[in-house]
């Protein structure tokens, strides 16, 4: 099956956040309600029971003035995903279609997903201890809907496809921003960490939305992958070992401390 | 609106101006932007606002404009497209009144027109009228040279508006608006349309009416009024304020925008009515309906489609007091209210009328008034001069509780303010929980005139009722209350039909309402089929000529057209005739006959897009075969079926005015204050004025004069809005967990230059002040906003939200406490969107 996904246009995007109550209302995620901290975006990041915003960024512009920048941000499932590899309890998959599907059975709320994530996008539900994040509405898209958030989507800046076609008129779309007063459009989500399932289309550069030009996993994520997780096993051996040998260093440690009582201290 | 939301999709250039369409109305804006991915249209989008907003994000060219200046902006259009003669000159001499000569007395001088009384504040309009030949026919100059002629006066009127001066008192960058000109005037090429939409940004100030008129000027020079993708795109600010000004929300309107009566000799009777609403009627031989009959038949001269008025009023009558309307009783004409000639009843003049103890009482339904009206602090003060009021709504909203402890609390100690406690308030407060829209059926008229039917979705929650549930039981029991009155001055009540309940008796039927709105015949009891066959003897019934024809006979029973939902659209045009309904006569676009050359059937050169045209090879009335001519099209012909190429009347479009042209002069009692629009600076301005002499509106009443604030203390402009987000004053928005989370406080929009000076932090909290009040807010420093250079001196701007209040879970001081009681000077519309201001740290 060819990986589904959704193409986000920046330049029809309104930014009436729709999207963000139909996500909350398909999934029956409560409001956090926090302060208005002097940004229309309310919700600074995504959080355990928000699990896509839309990132409102003002940037200068010589010629305009100002450009307000929306671009909506949740979950990218990316193709090669860090916190799949990451993640201790196997508790993320990928679905043949390229949603990366968290299982909360599986999760032990440890949060090494969160911070292998370059968009650092899953977040911890603390009254649960779960990691949650965006699903790309897998249920709704199993039984043949697009996702809540590109249903409601009134402009049309969401459009939920075959990512391989979608690429094709993304391109068509850039094309056409470059040569009508965009320039600096470009296409978002194609090559970055070896392919997004997001694709965006930016009427600039990924930096003026907020978004990470060159997006990177640690490179410690494929010794996780590759050596940590295959041999867990052996990390309780070598974690005791290695408690012993501490807790002798420090007792001698300690002890010499005694011998050298801290300078200053009869004053 | 001229025309509907759909049509957007058909415009090349498109001026949003006092409007945030993206937030505001986010789904007309997607037809907009529909026609921006069509290669034929190519849709561009202009954005002219003070702030810079999501509107202004996605639109081609964002021009900022100082609040209360656009008819500076508008002036100075007009003049370039005069200048540059970028105007639809054959739609300019045929279809509008550009070639009609005025009286030699009419003047304009200071900022000033012929007629002024400073003691009054108002106009004697004499002078502001066409010139008449000896044989009464309006005199006219189509080649648009003599002085007299409107064109004419209209460039010397506008010639003041250079660019210079205009860019000078709105403080746009005058590259920024040759770019808006540029763009915008190009649709008066014949192949082009353009369109505006507005919103409150425009009505919400002491020059409300004459910023339309301005709108109006500037479509009738382009040729865009009456095609596809033109128009003047009023954005209705809530989904059913169209139906209820249809339904005579305006206190000067009975149902169908026809006057209603005061206690004077102009409408002492029927007949007398009959002469002052009637144009042309004035001096007309008639003292009784029958010679009425005979003399309107025969045709009067320079009256237009408002000849029918009398069939209007009398349908009415007879369907407010059924068979107690008899001709020879003036169809119980005298049952109906009549106003003081010398008061106004709008909104802020009944807010001064309580606040001085003379009403007492008050029912509230669907509105928040202590949220929503201008000088809060005053009209929550009013309140407390009610001996009783009724609050209707889902919640328990600001109004239902101003008598509570939390509404008295204010951020700052001021004097000016009068704070209260429960005990000193002594207004009986009965609340009425309301159902929702989904939680009742019936129609909204919507803002492009279409009447929707919706059907219930959900039972009402809890005891909570539909509003015709609630009145159908208000107006038994008032009338079970005179049951048994002989008085004759009770019988507008003993007299008042009043049918209808349902089967059960217990919910009303919300058909048997539209069939007495939309009109049936006496005898039969069958629908009218359209206003041209009402009749003014009492054969027939219409509570609202305008929604006549809603209705149809088939099948042995009532087929109501709205709630039609058929997906033809035969045209392309996105007219979609069978989709619900739309008044007048399910006209899509109205002033059609615009759409087609005056030979009435060729497009406009380059132009497919004709909606209607005369067709001479059919009959107008399939009973009258032999009877050739009609006119046709896609849309319903805003035009008289049977007018055809021998009639004078053939290159009239705008049927319902007496000259039948498009006014680019407003004569006579078009407006209280001007012929043509004239930049006035709004009643609280930080600058003395440039282009005339007027320090304001100088036919606006001055309800408060030791209120106005004056730039030396307050030298901030003010301006309030919506989000996206929330709903109006916020009571439905407010209270949803998901919306709440999105826009959780109430806060004030602010350049980063003011920011600095005044030593504001972003998100941290500022008082705003005027002389109405002070509030608490929390600050939103932007690069959105920016000063204006005014005058050669740098002007700061703020912008506010209106929808905060204190219930619910997003919670917030209301900037109505700040905003002035004064309006427009013809429909008193409260100027919300103008004023003077001051801001500190908190």
């Amino acid at each position: 099956m060819a990986n589904m996904t959704n193409l986000y246009d920046s330049s029809k995007c309104t930014a009436c956040r729709a999207c963000q109550v139909a996500c909350k209302n398909w999934n029956q995620l409560p409001a956090s309600i926090k302060p208005f901290k002097g940004n229309y975006q309310t919700h600074e990041d995504t959080d355990g029971d928000t699990f896509t915003i839309v990132l409102m960024n003002e940037v200068d512009n010589a010629a305009s003035g100002v450009d307000w920048n929306f671009a909506k941000f949740q979950c990218m499932h990316c193709l090669d995903a860090a916190c799949v590899k990451a993640c201790p309890k196997g508790a993320y998959t990928k679905t043949e279609w390229g949603a990366t599907i968290h299982d909360p059975e599986k999760c032990i709320g440890c949060q090494y997903c969160t911070y292998a994530c370059p968009f650092g996008v899953p977040k911890h539900r603390k009254r649960e201890d779960k990691i949650t994040k965006c699903t790309l509405c897998a249920d709704r898209v199993t039984a043949g809907l697009a996702p809540a958030c590109a249903t409601t989507c009134a402009p049309g800046a969401l459009k939920f496809g075959d990512r391989d076609q979608l690429i094709e008129e993304a391109r068509d779309r850039v094309n056409y921003l470059q040569a009508n007063g965009f320039p600096n459009a470009t296409i978002y989500g194609i090559n970055e960490l070896g392919g997004l399932n997001k694709l965006y289309i930016l009427t600039d550069s990924p930096d003026k939305f907020g978004l990470p030009v060159n997006p990177k996993t640690y490179g410690t994520i494929n010794f996780w992958q590759n050596w940590v997780q295959p041999y867990f096993g052996w990390l309780i051996p070598v974690a005791l070992g290695a408690s012993a040998v501490s807790f002798i260093t420090t007792r001698l440690m300690a002890d010499k401390h005694q011998e050298h009582p801290v300078e200053g201290g009869h004053e | 609106m001229t025309n509907h939301m759909i049509d957007l999709k058909n415009t090349n250039v498109a001026l949003i101006m006092g409007s945030n369409m993206a937030e505001n109305h986010p789904i007309g804006m997607k037809w907009l932007t529909k026609g921006r991915l069509d290669p034929k249209r190519q849709t561009k989008i202009i954005h002219v606002d003070p702030r810079f907003t999501r509107t202004s994000a996605v639109a081609d060219i964002y021009c900022p404009m100082r609040s209360g200046t656009d008819i500076a902006f508008l002036g100075g259009m007009i003049k370039y497209i005069l200048d540059n003669e970028l105007y639809h000159k054959d739609y300019v001499v045929n279809y509008t009144n550009a070639a009609f000569l005025i009286r030699d007395d009419f003047d304009f001088q200071d900022g000033l027109f012929s007629g002024y009384d400073a003691a009054k504040r108002s106009y004697d309009n004499t002078s502001w009228d066409y010139k008449y030949d000896e044989a009464g026919n309006i005199m006219q100059d189509p080649t648009l040279q003599d002085p007299r002629c409107v064109f004419q006066l209209m460039k010397k009127h506008y010639s003041r508006y250079d660019i210079d001066t205009v860019c000078s008192i709105t403080g746009s960058p005058k590259k920024k608006y040759l770019e808006v000109l540029k763009l915008y005037c190009s649709t008066g090429a014949p192949d082009k349309t353009g369109c505006i939409n507005y919103a409150m940004g425009i009505t919400q100030h002491t020059v409300g009416s004459q910023n339309v008129k301005s709108f109006a000027v500037v479509q009738l020079l382009l040729g865009n009024i009456g095609r596809a993708g033109g128009g003047i795109n009023a954005l209705r600010g809530e989904n059913n304020v169209q139906g209820a000004t249809d339904m005579a929300l305006l206190f000067q309107y009975l149902p169908g925008y026809i006057d209603s009566p005061t206690a004077s000799d102009k409408y002492k009777d029927l007949i007398s009515y009959i002469r002052t609403t009637t144009p042309g009627a004035a001096k007309l031989p008639f003292t009784n309906l029958a010679e009425f009959r005979a003399i309107a038949a025969a045709g009067i001269k320079y009256s237009g489609w408002r000849a029918n008025t009398s069939k209007w009023i009398v349908s009415l009558l007879k369907g407010w007091y059924g068979d107690a309307a008899t001709e020879a009783n003036d169809f119980a004409y005298h049952y109906i209210p009549k106003r003081n000639d010398t008061k106004n009843y709008s909104h802020i003049a009944l807010f001064e009328a309580m606040h001085k103890g003379e009403i007492d009482g008050l029912f509230i339904n669907g509105s928040n008034p202590v949220v929503g009206g201008p000088s809060a602090n005053k009209e929550q003060t009013a309140l407390t001069k009610l001996k009783w009021m009724v609050s209707i709504d889902l919640w328990l909203n600001e109004s239902a509780e101003f008598w509570s402890h939390t509404a008295w609390e204010r951020a700052v100690d001021n004097e000016k303010v009068s704070r209260l406690t429960p005990k000193d308030i002594n207004t009986e407060v009965f609340f009425l929980p309301a159902a929702a829209v989904y939680e009742k059926e019936g129609t909204a008229a919507q803002t492009g005139r279409w009447v929707q039917f919706r059907w219930k979705g959900a039972d009402p929650v809890g005891e909570s009722k539909a509003d015709l549930w609630i009145y159908n039981e208000l107006a038994k029991k008032i009338k079970a209350l005179y049951k048994d009155s002989k008085r004759p001055e009770d019988e507008p009540i003993t007299k008042l039909t009043w049918g209808y309940d349902g089967h059960d008796e217990e919910e009303p039927d919300i058909l048997k309402v539209a069939n007495e709105l939309c009109g049936f015949n006496v005898a039969t009891g069958r629908p009218v089929e359209g206003f041209a066959q009402l009749k003014d003897d009492g054969s027939t019934v219409c509570g609202n000529w305008v929604y006549c024809g809603a209705t149809t006979w088939k099948d042995d029973k009532m087929i109501y057209k709205p709630q039609l939902r058929k997906k033809d659209d035969p045209s392309g045009l996105g007219l979609f005739p069978n989709w619900s309904w739309c008044w007048p006569v399910n006209r899509r676009i109205v002033y059609n006959r615009c759409s087609v050359q005056p030979d009435g059937v060729t497009p406009w050169p380059g132009d497919s897009d004709r909606l209607v045209w005369w067709d001479p090879t059919k009959p107008a009335d399939a009973a009258k075969p032999d009877v050739l001519g009609t006119w046709a099209g896609w849309d319903v012909p805003d035009f008289i079926k049977t007018t055809g190429p021998d009639k004078p009347a053939f290159k009239d479009p705008f049927i319902m005015r007496p000259e039948g042209k498009g006014c680019l002069f407003g004569t006579r009692a078009s407006f209280k204050d001007g012929p043509f629009p004239e930049h006035y600076e709004p009643w609280e301005s930080p600058i003395a004025p440039i282009i005339n002499k007027q320090a304001m509106n100088p036919a606006t009443k001055v309800w408060e004069p030791d209120k106005q604030g004056k730039a030396e203390e307050y030298p901030i402009i003010a301006t309030t809005y919506r989000v996206t987000e929330h709903w109006q004053t916020g009571a439905l928005t407010r209270n949803l967990p998901w919306l709440a989370e999105l826009m959780p406080n109430m806060f004030v929009e602010l350049s980063e230059e003011l920011a600095r000076d005044k030593g504001i932090k972003n998100g941290s909290k500022v008082i705003v002040s005027t002389t109405r009040g002070d509030i608490e807010a929390l600050a939103c420093v932007t690069k959105r906003f920016k000063p204006f250079k005014v005058a050669g001196k740098e002007v700061h701007q703020i912008g506010m939200l209106w929808q905060f209040g204190f219930k619910g879970y997003a919670t917030g001081d209301i900037a109505n406490r700040l905003t002035p009681h004064i309006g427009d000077a013809n429909t008193m519309c409260p100027e919300y969107k103008a004023f003077l201001c001051d801001i500190r740290r908190a």
